[in-house]
């Protein structure tokens, strides 16, 4: 067996493993924690894959954010234990759902591993249009220029996202900042973190997203680490987030989707149709349409990560 | 068997881990929880295709690797909506389930 067999091996069963764990865990914390550990182990799987551009989204969105917002619900919601226990399903509806998983999960094992060979490629494709847009990243090619109608989307949905979970403030708190409101730690891990990393996290940021046309990286990554490197200093009190009806706020998350959309809508103009573009002057507008989804995607984040106002207008 | 053979066996794995979960569990969080397990190995099969789909000098094919990217971050979107509702079914009603048949709210004789 060679060495990079065993490494899948020993990968495979460590992710399983995770998971199961995850949903055998007491605690709701422990599960999340499990979580978190499976989808740091399935980074690794992706790098194992040869995605290493997945294996960042992963690590930081996957495992990174979405562990900090369930953190965050787990410490507000106190369940009843006869509440839960009377939800739960019984042994007899367990085994079946038990019987379903493993007929889902066998069926699927079965497509997986009797599909084609060699299997059907678009990597010559995507990469023979690669160099004409003057990106030397193809899966940030195929993001924003091949299928940029789903990135385009995608931005979309994360501003609808951000306006859905503002709504769901009570209506007396509206127009407040969003998130709860944190004590200010002067001293403390917290405190010195959130005046340390920021500065070298946003270099970070930036660079992630900068390097994407070339490199692994792009706009979701290096948002993402920029949302992080936001939202250190709300938790830890330094700086405040500003309100829910603040333009500049609503600016920031909007100005990335329409300036792709702006961009698509300029293709018919001046290119083949939405979202073409112009043969020699498509780099310089990827990276306008980059540098605009950077700041959307990490305000965007940010205001997820808070979720909705928690104080008054006057806090 | 190669290793991308083994690693989409574990994506299956999840796949099933996931769905366990979100039936089986009755806390709305668990099956959040669970829920992205699930999606977690839906993503890894598109993985093992794009890794099957190598070719032309690269390491997977770029256009399943742009859909999970895309996936993942609408995940997390529709996962921070869903906590979000979570949590403000749980200030209103101080439930943690979404059970049809809400425990009986203890009556005074008892």
């Amino acid at each position: 067996m060679t060495a990079g067999l065993l490494l899948d091996l020993l990968l495979a069963l460590a992710v399983l493993g995770t998971a199961a764990w995850t949903l055998a865990a007491r605690s709701q914390f422990a599960a999340v924690i499990g979580f978190v550990v499976t989808g740091l182990l399935l980074t690794l799987v992706w790098v194992r894959l040869g995605a290493v551009d997945v294996a960042l989204t992963e690590a930081a969105i996957g495992a990174g954010a979405t562990g900090v917002i369930l953190l965050y619900v787990v410490a507000r919601l106190r369940g009843g234990e006869a509440e839960i226990s009377a939800a739960t399903p019984s042994r007899a509806q367990r085994a079946l759902a038990a019987l379903l998983a493993l007929s889902v999960g066998g069926a699927l094992a079965y497509g997986v591993l009797s599909l084609p060979d060699p299997a059907p490629s678009l990597a010559e494709a995507a990469l023979a249009g690669t160099a004409p847009l003057g990106l030397g990243n193809p899966v940030s090619a195929v993001l924003m220029a091949h299928r940029g109608l789903d990135t385009l989307l995608e931005a979309i949905v994360l501003v609808f996202a951000v306006l859905a979970v503002w709504s769901m403030a009570a209506d007396h708190r509206w127009g407040g900042r969003p998130g709860p409101v944190f004590q200010r730690e002067e001293h403390g891990p917290l405190s010195l973190l959130a005046r340390i990393l920021p500065p070298v996290g946003i270099v970070i940021g930036i660079y992630i997203a900068w390097v994407g046309a070339d490199s692994p990286g792009g706009k979701f990554q290096g948002g993402t680490i920029l949302a992080a490197m936001w939202v250190l200093p709300w938790i830890a009190g330094l700086v405040r987030p500003p309100s829910v009806t603040d333009w500049r706020l609503r600016l920031m998350i909007a100005i990335g989707p329409l300036t792709f959309l702006a961009v698509g809508l300029a293709g018919f103009v001046v290119a083949e149709g939405f979202l073409a573009y112009p043969p020699g002057f498509a780099k310089p507008l990827i990276l306008l349409i980059e540098a605009a989804m950077t700041l959307s995607v990490a305000a965007a984040l940010a205001c997820l990560i808070a979720g909705p106002p928690e104080r008054r207008r006057r806090a | 068997m190669t290793g991308t053979d083994i690693l989409a066996l574990a994506a299956c794995g999840l796949v099933a881990i996931g769905l366990y979960g979100l039936v089986a569990q009755a806390e709305v969080l668990r099956k959040i929880i669970a829920f992205n397990l699930l999606g977690a190995g839906v993503f890894l099969l598109f993985g093992v295709v794009a890794r099957r789909g190598a070719g032309a000098g690269l390491a997977a094919d770029p256009v399943p690797q742009a859909m999970v990217i895309t996936g993942l971050v609408v995940a997390f979107a529709a996962t921070a909506l869903a906590l979000v509702l979570t949590l403000r079914l749980y200030q209103i009603t101080g439930a943690a389930t979404v059970a049809e048949d809400p425990p009986e709210p203890t009556a005074p004789d008892s």
